[in-house]
């Protein structure tokens, strides 16, 4: 029993494990599919937000910042909005902001449209890590605010 | 358009039980009704791309207000001047919905857009982006400096978190 004090019980653990690595190749087929069915950088991001938030409500929070720490995750936030200006200042050099300089390719398959894939991932690299860390930056509040109380 | 109606009726009822149920758990849980039902709305309008958005986020929000809630149950008195609350509800309800009126006649048909851009992202988007979801084509081509101001908003929005929850933690 001294191993169910930090989360939920037992029973919610193992369906964790069970559950969420799928919820997170979910969010990356969003992500990765974005330019080609409903869906895209940002619903892609919150899932796998979304993920990691799960491990959290249900082993505690050591366990969730094993997987992912709040420096990861800032790194993650900027790297993404690094990779987003990055690709729109490219366009300047063949013409104007947000040029899609890349082949459009052929259309309905996965390595298709030039950018937006990239524009895609970046996005969802910013929403997911930036999402993690409000979420954290509340919990954790709340948790030390229980503390001052006893 | 019968389902979408139902849905608009059902989600009102979800809203006016958010605001009366007496503890704040069964608020939120309202709420998510709402999200839900908006959700279907977006879905039922074929906009799927939408409906997936507003269904994670709305998941995303129900979990941080549940865990902000759980525990502090603020029951709120509202007895007295029962008689002047009701009279001013019912005269800004009569002012929103008189301007509402006068505004919504000049509105467009539902369904029928006066902007005759769209017709062109329909027409050559597939053409010029090579992206088959066309709503990817305009957020991150034709209006991708929207989709930079959104990226600059969660940004700030995490950076004000940080600020306002930062200052309650060093006080210890």
């Amino acid at each position: 029993m001294k191993e169910q004090q930090k989360g939920m019980t037992i029973i919610v653990k193992t369906i964790t494990r069970l559950t969420v690595g799928l919820i997170l190749l979910f969010g990356i087929y969003i992500v990765a599919n974005g330019h080609i069915s409903p869906g895209g950088g940002f619903a892609g991001g919150v899932i796998i937000a979304l993920s990691f938030i799960h491990i959290m409500l249900a082993f505690g929070k050591e366990d969730a910042f094993k997987k992912m720490n709040q420096g990861v995750a800032s790194f993650f936030e900027s790297i993404g909005a690094i990779i987003f200006i990055t690709l729109a200042n490219l366009g300047i050099a063949g013409g104007y902001f947000f040029l899609n300089f890349l082949s459009k390719g052929e259309p309905f398959k996965l390595f298709s449209s030039g950018l937006i894939p990239l524009y895609n991932i970046a996005i969802s690299f910013k929403v997911g890590a930036g999402l993690f860390i409000i979420v954290v930056i509340l919990m954790l509040f709340k948790i030390t605010k229980e503390d001052e109380k006893k | 358009m019968f389902e979408l109606q139902v849905l608009l009726v059902f989600m009102i009822i979800g809203a006016l039980i958010a605001v009366k149920a007496k503890d704040l758990l069964s608020s939120v849980i309202a709420v998510g009704v709402v999200g839900l039902g908006l959700s279907l709305a977006f879905l039922i309008l074929k906009a799927p791309d939408l409906a997936i958005a507003q269904l994670v986020v709305e998941i995303l929000c129900v979990i941080i207000l549940i865990r902000a809630t759980i525990r502090k149950d603020l029951p709120f008195s509202t007895s007295g001047r029962w008689f002047f609350n009701t009279f001013i509800t019912f005269l800004f309800m009569a002012v929103l919905l008189g301007f509402g009126y006068y505004c919504m006649r000049d509105l467009p048909q539902f369904g029928k857009p006066i902007m005759k851009v769209a017709q062109h992202f329909v027409n050559q988007g597939l053409r010029e982006t090579g992206a088959a979801n066309l709503v990817s084509s305009v957020v991150l081509d034709y209006r991708a400096y929207d989709t930079l101001g959104e990226a600059t908003i969660l940004f700030t929005a995490v950076l004000g978190v940080l600020a306002v929850m930062r200052k309650i933690g060093r006080k210890r």
